[in-house]
């Protein structure tokens, strides 16, 4: 894989929200007629995985990537959310054509308004980044990552980040 | 980590695995690969030439990255490639998969197995009761550990190689991790 997004990606990852800062709540189309809010998922760790688009190739996607390690990510008591700026359909579609077991939220309107407000829009494009978040149960970022756009950053990063947590939660004793 | 340019295989070749080649060949080359993804059957076709050009030079391991939902025989078709392997056909099953990839459904395994003498009742069962289905699990979660994104996915002595699988760049590559190997042997 190329490295010539590296310039981007340390302008991108300088604007991204760092670890110990509280995740901005949002509320988002889950399917045409549900919203879901992060704060939902307090107590529980989330993944927000940034994505700049539905339909991406199939081999080396991301998303489908995450469908396989769901139940590692399940393991840890941690649920995925997907969010690109693609709408609540345009995801129905996706999601049914891939066999997606996990939720995709549409920032679409107003238009990345979620990935503003974690540091992930790139404005020429009007897409997001592909950009990775963990969440702890209290709602503080733990762990950020975000991929040169044409790198699929794999699952071993939130994984790794997912461990560190419960390790944290054993020694406080809770 | 595939967040860092240089993943690592973070498990590192041994027995469990399947190997082709000598055991001190100076360089090693592990795919992770998933029998119904046609860039995994192309780059089949290039190992095989590599092995050719390279002989004792070159040493391949094969773990399974089925991407299950994308590719509805993909688990069927690792769990089979596993069967055989019980009977001692591991790789003769992996290239008929690979060179008959359209032909991945049930009929076509049980087909294949016919062909390679199997004994039929042994892998119908075992396939059955998914005997493998956790080793297959094993080495894609092994996979995801080593920041494997998507097939397929080659790491050159225990290191992620990002670079063109053509010919001519993967023996380059190739070539050239035996030659460092040589010069500082591990």
């Amino acid at each position: 894989m190329s490295t010539q997004n590296d310039g981007q990606q340390t302008a991108a990852a300088q604007s991204a929200l760092a670890a110990g800062t509280p995740a901005p709540d949002f509320t988002l189309p889950s399917t045409p007629d549900q919203k879901l809010s992060l704060s939902e998922f307090r107590g529980s760790p989330v993944i927000l995985a940034f994505y700049p688009a539905d339909w991406s190739p199939v081999c080396g996607d991301q998303m489908a990537l995450y469908n396989e390690v769901l139940p590692e990510f399940r393991r840890y008591g941690a649920y995925l959310l997907g969010i690109s700026v693609d709408g609540a359909w345009c995801h129905s579609a996706y999601r049914e054509h891939r066999n997606l077991h996990f939720s995709l939220l549409a920032d679409f309107e107003p238009k990345g308004e979620v990935a503003r407000k974690y540091g992930v829009y790139r404005k020429g494009e009007g897409v997001s980044d592909r950009a990775l978040f963990v969440i702890d149960g209290e709602g503080v970022i733990s762990w950020s990552y975000v991929s040169p756009i044409a790198v699929n950053p794999g699952a071993d990063g939130i994984l790794n980040a997912l461990e560190s947590l419960s390790a944290k939660k054993v020694a406080h004793g809770n | 980590m595939a967040t860092s340019m240089k993943a690592k295989l973070a498990v590192p070749v041994n027995e469990r695995d399947h190997i082709q080649g000598p055991a001190d060949a100076p360089v090693t080359l592990v795919e992770y690969g998933d029998f119904e993804c046609p860039y995994c059957a192309a780059a089949h076709v290039i190992v095989k030439k590599v092995r050719e050009i390279m002989g004792d030079q070159f040493r391949f391991v094969f773990r399974h990255f089925p991407l299950t939902q994308i590719h509805p025989h993909a688990e069927a078709a690792a769990e089979a490639s596993e069967a055989a392997g019980a009977q001692g056909q591991f790789w003769a099953m992996h290239d008929v998969l690979y060179e008959n990839q359209p032909m991945l459904d049930s009929a076509h395994l049980l087909l294949f197995a016919e062909e390679l003498g199997l004994e039929i009742k042994k892998f119908v069962r075992e396939l059955q009761d998914e005997v493998y289905r956790e080793r297959v699990r094993g080495d894609f979660l092994s996979g995801v550990r080593s920041g494997v994104n998507g097939t397929p996915a080659f790491f050159i002595n225990g290191v992620r190689y990002d670079g063109s699988w053509d010919l001519a760049p993967l023996v380059e590559a190739l070539a050239s991790a035996a030659r460092t190997s040589q010069e500082s042997p591990v």
